[in-house]
């Protein structure tokens, strides 16, 4: 039975796929990442996300990743630059390497800016660094002057798993009562599109269309990995997937880039053959391609299989199970977001925090409130407000500032409320409690003022 | 496969379509019209607001002139007394921030306070200031008026010395006729402008984007509520956001009797703003961010924020009217008025702005929610 087991997986390892499948990704991911990466310098977010604000809101354990100053332009451009290699397929190797590198710690930086999506392309990433995208199609092959027609199927396979494993959590995450019962925050949202073209004053105004797309998103988000790997049904998945993202881009042009990345990542979904004709006629046209020897199969042989399928393993049981950590803390998530993050919920409430801040001489009692915005970005403010780590963690930044302009026996308490999904706001931190003396940590933040609203959230 | 799941989805739609559209008929938030929020605000409560101030501000002008030309006892009263109309009429306009108002760095010019004495006397010896600098910001408008009329000399035989006798007589009372000339232009421009095509800028702008008029307004007002009035009346002086109290901040600090009128006048003028009281004799299309809230099914966001208010003016309306002495005497009475000030502040940016789901006047990064 486990020798079975062990075979068929065996068997499976040594299935074949084409080349080209896994070559047209990469180009279109290094290409996405370019014009992401000038995108965001372009908008000037370097300067106002990174190098303007003082202080910086860290992931636990991630203390160390601060923006460098100036530097922070080189390592944008290192970013950028290495992602147009990964296009070309010029020293891919190297190169993917320090995109993750370098993208994973421009998000470190701060807190603040986290999106899955981010979170997705450092992992996505991750994945190719392990995975022999420029066997064919790329300015490697070339040099080489050789390249391959397949690859092992796995390969490809795994950045289908990886796709599926987002949507069908952000599906799953949709499973509450908030967005299928209440339809929050769409409700909120879709109607403040009124100036939406055509629609906005009739269509994103009635009730039943904000039922129709929160379940309609939620069916969307469990069903798409079937219907984009059954082949019966690809095509209505290709088309739900134009649909649905290019409806989320124009209606919320404020998660950027995350459909059209979407969009070109699930091409991997799509015929080897479509890939390999589509690849033939372009490469057809560029002269450099034409010298290069075609080999058969690509196989693993300077990093042993066992590791690669470890390695592979372990990615994939965390990012099973990472999304479902949740489970282990008490009260709301949405409310306490302890587990909230890299779980792919995405557009799933819409939160509005006021955080004030109180700085006490514990000794005299006397005490003073503190303006956030001498201290941070209104977006930083903005975010910080309704994240409990983060308030934490601004709690300490504020607490060192003041002992070290010479106040005495400092103690920081925040008066701050918090109206999630459309419920009338509420207190969110005990004001009573000296976040000076408490220590971040993954246990529960006994600190936080329990989610008490009447209109519960129930599901997944 | 492929036609199950297309026959799934339309049945899924024609379901959800038929079973909710029957209750959407009363919960259709689709009838509130932002233009005529707009319009309401703009013509029924805005221009004629700022004709009323620009009577007061001539008076005011006018008043100053009489004084500066002959400085006596009776002419001081007068001006005080002008002083004192336009003060509190000016509650009325500072939280239009918008247009003209905007450009001209109107407010800068007209309550910035506390004031800099220092840099009006070196100003007044030297004959050399410039009231268009911003760094002259904190020397004129109404506090320098006020410093003007009650706080350059202890007593009021003195102060008229200060415009009669005083070596420098004629560069105070220039300094004088300065400030109220740049009050009453800007007054002017700011108020013309309303009239002259920026009513129809403003009110034609219904979108949700950063640069409409609409979320620009609802931004100004939370912004001139949180800052100006809490902050800035009350929270200050207090001390809240230093270590001890600093009662020399308070608004109108050399007059010292009518810090509280001013702001109780401006918070029954946020009240009405929010309600859509009318300012001028107009009387139909009443629209305002309460019948906003209600058109969204938030009437529990909506009483709560008039609530929050009712209780905070009886807490202001508890304190001495001389905020100095009150701050110096029972300062807890005056960080308890401001905390509940500060209430009203949590429904309005968090509760509020939410349901209205207004883009911010800033764009700092994409959002997934």
């Amino acid at each position: 039975m486990v020798t079975d087991r062990i075979t068929s997986i065996e068997k499976y390892l040594k299935l074949k796929s084409k080349t080209a499948t896994l070559a047209v990704f990469r180009f279109l991911f290094g290409l996405m990442m370019f014009l992401s990466i000038i995108r965001f310098w372009n908008k000037g977010w370097i300067e106002t996300i990174y190098l303007e604000p003082n202080f910086h809101f860290s992931y636990y354990g991630f203390e160390w990743a601060k923006p460098l100053g100036d530097f922070t332009y080189v390592l944008f451009l290192i970013c950028g630059l290495v992602s147009l290699f990964i296009a070309i397929g010029y020293k891919y190797r190297i190169s993917i390497i320090i995109f993750f590198l370098s993208f994973t710690y421009i998000e470190l930086m701060d807190k603040t800016t986290y999106l899955n999506h981010y979170y997705f392309i450092s992992i996505l990433s991750f994945l190719l660094i392990f995975l022999p995208a420029n066997a064919t199609f790329s300015i490697d092959s070339y040099l080489r002057k050789r390249e391959y027609s397949s690859i092992p199927k796995w390969t490809i396979d795994s950045i289908k798993l990886l796709l599926a494993i987002v949507y069908f959590h952000a599906g799953i995450a949709k499973l509450n009562s908030d967005w299928l019962l209440r339809a929050q925050p769409l409700r909120i949202w879709l109607p403040s599109k009124y100036d939406f073209p055509v629609i906005g004053e009739n269509l994103l105004q009635q009730e039943w269309f904000h039922y129709a797309m929160s379940w309609g998103g939620a069916a969307y988000d469990l069903s798409i990995p079937f219907l984009l790997y059954y082949k019966k049904t690809r095509t209505l998945g290709f088309i739900l997937v134009l649909v649905f993202h290019l409806s989320t881009s124009f209606l919320f042009p404020s998660i950027g880039m995350f459909p059209f990345i979407m969009i070109v990542a699930t091409l991997v979904f799509l015929d080897d053959n479509i890939h390999e004709r589509l690849l033939n006629k372009v490469k057809s046209k560029i002269k450099i391609f034409k010298k290069i020897k075609t080999l058969d199969f690509y196989d693993f042989k300077k990093i042993p299989k066992s590791a690669i399928v470890s390695i592979f393993a372990i990615f994939f049981l965390f990012q099973f199970i990472l999304p479902w950590r949740y489970v282990l803390y008490p009260d709301e998530l949405f409310w306490t977001e302890e587990g909230y993050k890299f779980s792919w919920r995405v557009l799933l409430t819409e939160k509005t925090g006021l955080a004030t801040f109180k700085i006490v001489d514990g000794k005299t009692k006397q005490f003073f409130y503190v303006n956030n915005t001498d201290f941070l970005s209104r977006f930083q403010e903005k975010q910080m407000s309704c994240q409990p780590s983060a308030i934490l963690e601004y709690a300490h930044y504020l607490g060192n500032h003041f002992k070290s302009q010479g106040h005495k026996n400092v103690e920081v308490y925040v008066d701050s409320f918090v109206a999630l999904n459309g419920r009338l706001s509420s207190r969110f931190i005990d004001p009573k409690v000296d976040l000076y003396k408490v220590k971040e940590s993954f246990s529960h933040k006994d600190w936080i003022i329990p989610f008490s609203s009447e209109i519960k959230i129930k599901g997944i | 496969m492929i036609k199950k799941t297309i026959l799934f989805l339309t049945l899924l739609l024609l379901i959800l379509s038929c079973d909710s559209s029957d209750e959407s008929e009363d919960v259709n938030v689709d009838n509130f019209d932002r233009g005529v929020l707009l319009s309401h605000l703009a013509d029924n409560i805005i221009i004629p607001s700022y004709q009323e101030f620009s009577t007061k501000m001539s008076d005011l002008k006018s008043a100053g002139q009489t004084f500066v030309t002959n400085p006596d006892q009776a002419n001081l009263e007068a001006f005080r007394n002008s002083w004192l109309q336009a003060y509190k009429n000016w509650q009325h306009v500072e939280m239009f921030d918008i247009g003209k108002a905007d450009e001209l760095l109107y407010y800068f010019h007209m309550n910035v306070f506390p004031i800099s004495v220092t840099k009006i006397e070196q100003g007044i010896a030297s004959g050399n200031y410039d009231l268009s600098d911003s760094n002259y910001h904190d020397a004129q408008g109404f506090p320098a008026l006020d410093y003007f009329l009650h706080g350059v000399a202890p007593t009021d035989m003195e102060i008229l010395e200060k415009y009669t006798t005083s070596s420098n007589a004629t560069v105070y009372k220039a300094y004088i006729t300065d400030i109220l000339n740049k009050m009453s232009d800007l007054t002017t421009k700011v108020s013309n402008d309303w009239s002259n095509g920026f009513r129809d800028v403003f009110v034609s702008s219904t979108s949700n984007t950063a640069t409409s008029s609409l979320n620009k307004i609802v931004n100004d007002y939370v912004f001139y509520y949180e800052k100006r009035l809490r902050s800035n009346k009350v929270g200050i002086p207090a001390g809240v956001f230093s270590s001890n109290p600093l009662p020399e901040k308070v608004e109108a600090f050399y007059n010292q009797t009518v810090s509280k009128e001013l702001v109780l006048e401006s918070l029954d003028v946020f009240k009405d703003v929010f309600e859509g009281k009318y300012k001028g004799n107009a009387s139909a299309n009443r629209s305002s961010f309460q019948q906003y809230l209600q058109a969204l099914d938030r009437d529990d966001i909506s009483s709560a924020i008039i609530n929050q208010l009712a209780v905070a003016k009886t807490q202001l309306n508890a304190l001495n009217g001389n905020f100095f002495e009150q701050i110096n005497q029972d300062n807890q009475k005056m960080t308890q008025t401001y905390d509940e000030l500060q209430k009203a502040v949590v429904l309005l940016k968090t509760d509020m702005l939410q349901a209205f789901s207004v883009n911010l006047d800033y764009e700092d990064g994409d959002g997934d929610g």
